[in-house]
């Protein structure tokens, strides 16, 4: 049996994992709700996300808050982008091709971030490198920096979509896209605000994820971690894509300690159980999307 | 005369290679509600996707206030003051009434004025006021209806499309929905084109009338003389006018044939 000082730490350190795979999720629920496209590329925007901070905070010589800040508009512009020069011309062509040029889009993302940055796994330094201590009990800092990132964004979401204007107007053209372009809502311009939005959470995401993962090319295979975590919750509703990822989360550094055997895969074996228990996710949306 | 407020010109729309609306041309002038009428698959509601640019013309010219307006997207077209309330309601479903309202006056800054026109949508339909903090999915047919026309009038428009507001709804809200219609148009002064298969409840809201079938206009005059023209009578309005026998005719050709 576990000491209950592990239980305590594996469930810390379950938590921020889990915390983590929700920001990431959140991405790509923002996404699918505004376009009913899941970008697979959306972990390797992460793993950009995360080296760009790295040039600005390091390379610039910008500190870690500046550099993220920067980081964060520099992607933002080109989840815009991408959004607005790409992802456009191909809305309503079949799922497939959607799929599989976003998936090709991570492909490029990851060999030019190699080309850039290198193959090999770089540091960032963050002011939550160090450990923190409490009742004997040792996890490092950079476990609740994580928590305390998602805790704030997932308000600053909250509120921004149900208070502000341009939040409203994002949920009304995700419900009904052709009744916003008729109360004159630019329906175009806020979808590629919501892929710069995703962009920026992304970026926020991997450089919090930095201290755990380092840098490194191939980062962005967490996000089909949390693509599975937010399929466990039902993809789609945002508070059960936050309490999916945080259950898988949780499960992960437990299982992996008594099942060393599958370590890793935990995951998908709690996203392919809870398919064929609840197909529709743990929190089932109110209303089914009309066709 | 001055310029039209709105005028369809010879427009023909396409759906692929389907020919949906084939040369119609219309006018709407400042003030006026004008009603389009027809049965189903006549083309009336892609006339008025056409007219708001939700659709794209191949051919003809859609003019508002003289200026061209075809094939210009949607949200640019609502931005010069043309609101279309579609077919089937099309509210937000999981925003509440008033986030719905709020959303009509997307384009407007006017702060003071939003919330004074929001006071108005809550006058003439009392019932938003009691649910107004309610989802829009929640609401009744005729309640999404009310919520539909007065999201529309939230921006403002000089030229208010009204899609078939009877579809599916009880003969005496339609009557209560075509007085607040009314009252839209003489209070508010905004131009209407309505689109209507109720020819009755229509035709007696609005000065004139279209008729449109299979893809084209057949009929149009003013609103009365439609309501007494035996075509209308024959197949809008279901009266049968007894033949010389006290028999109808078995196989009445309509006139425009």
């Amino acid at each position: 049996m576990l000491p209950f000082d592990d239980v305590i730490r594996l469930t810390i350190i379950g938590i921020s994992q889990g915390c983590a795979y929700a920001l990431i999720a959140l991405g790509f629920v923002l996404i699918y709700k505004a376009t009913e496209v899941v970008n697979f590329a959306h972990g390797d925007f992460m793993m950009f996300g995360g080296f760009a901070v790295l040039t600005f905070s390091e390379g610039f010589g910008l500190g870690f808050w500046p550099g993220l800040v920067c980081a964060c508009l520099a992607m933002g512009l080109a989840g815009y982008l991408v959004d607005s020069l790409i992802m456009r011309r191909i809305i309503g062509q079949s799922q497939a091709s959607i799929f599989i040029l976003t998936v090709a889009f991570g492909f490029v993302l990851r060999s030019a971030a190699g080309m850039i940055w290198g193959w090999s796994p770089l540091s960032l330094d963050t002011p939550f490198d160090g450990e923190t201590s409490f009742s004997g009990i040792t996890v490092g800092t950079e476990r609740f920096a994580i928590v305390g990132a998602t805790i704030v964004l997932c308000f600053a979401l909250y509120a921004f979509f149900a208070r502000s204007r341009l939040g409203v107007a994002m949920q009304a053209s995700s419900q009904n896209q052709l009744a916003a372009y008729y109360m004159g809502i630019p329906v175009r311009r806020l979808v590629s605000l919501v892929w710069a939005l995703a962009a920026v959470i992304a970026t926020i995401a991997g450089a919090f994820m930095a201290p755990v993962t380092q840098l490194d090319t191939s980062t962005g295979f967490l996000g089909i971690k949390a693509l599975s975590g937010a399929i466990v919750g039902g993809f789609g509703s945002i508070p059960g894509t936050i309490l999916g990822c945080l259950l898988i989360g949780v499960i992960e550094p437990f299982s992996d300690y008594y099942f060393p055997a599958i370590k890793g895969v935990s995951a998908y074996i709690v996203m392919l159980v809870v398919l064929f228990v609840r197909p529709d996710g743990l929190v089932v949306q109110t209303f089914r999307k009309k066709v | 005369m001055s310029v039209p407020l709105l005028e369809i010109r010879n427009v023909e729309t396409y759906y692929g290679p389907i020919m949906a609306i084939r040369g119609v041309s219309l006018t709407v002038n400042e003030g006026e509600i004008v009603a389009v009428l027809g049965a189903n698959g006549a083309g009336k509601t892609t006339l008025l996707k056409t007219a708001c640019g939700a659709l794209d013309c191949r051919k003809g010219r859609v003019l508002f206030r003289g200026e061209e307006i075809q094939c210009r997207d949607p949200d640019r077209v609502a931005r010069l003051g043309i609101s279309h309330v579609p077919e089937g309601r099309e509210v937000f479903p999981f925003l509440s009434v008033t986030e719905n309202l709020m959303m009509g006056a997307y384009t407007r800054h006017d702060k003071a004025g939003v919330a004074a026109d929001l006071a108005t949508v809550f006058e003439y339909f009392p019932v938003l006021k009691g649910i107004r903090g309610r989802m829009a999915a929640y609401l009744s047919g005729g309640q999404q209806q009310m919520l539909a026309i007065g999201r529309g009038f939230m921006a403002r428009p000089t030229l208010l499309l009204l899609d078939e507001p009877s579809l599916g709804l009880s003969p005496l809200l339609v009557k209560e929905i075509f007085e607040i219609i009314t009252r839209l148009n003489r209070e508010q002064n905004i131009s209407i084109l309505l689109v209507e298969q109720n020819a009755n409840v229509a035709l007696q809201v609005s000065t004139r009338g279209y008729v449109m079938e299979v893809g084209g206009m057949v009929m149009d005059d003013d609103s009365d003389r439609l309501l007494e023209s035996e075509d209308i009578k024959e197949f809008y309005l279901g009266k049968k006018d007894e033949g010389a026998r006290g028999l109808r005719r078995w196989k009445k050709k309509k006139t425009w044939r």
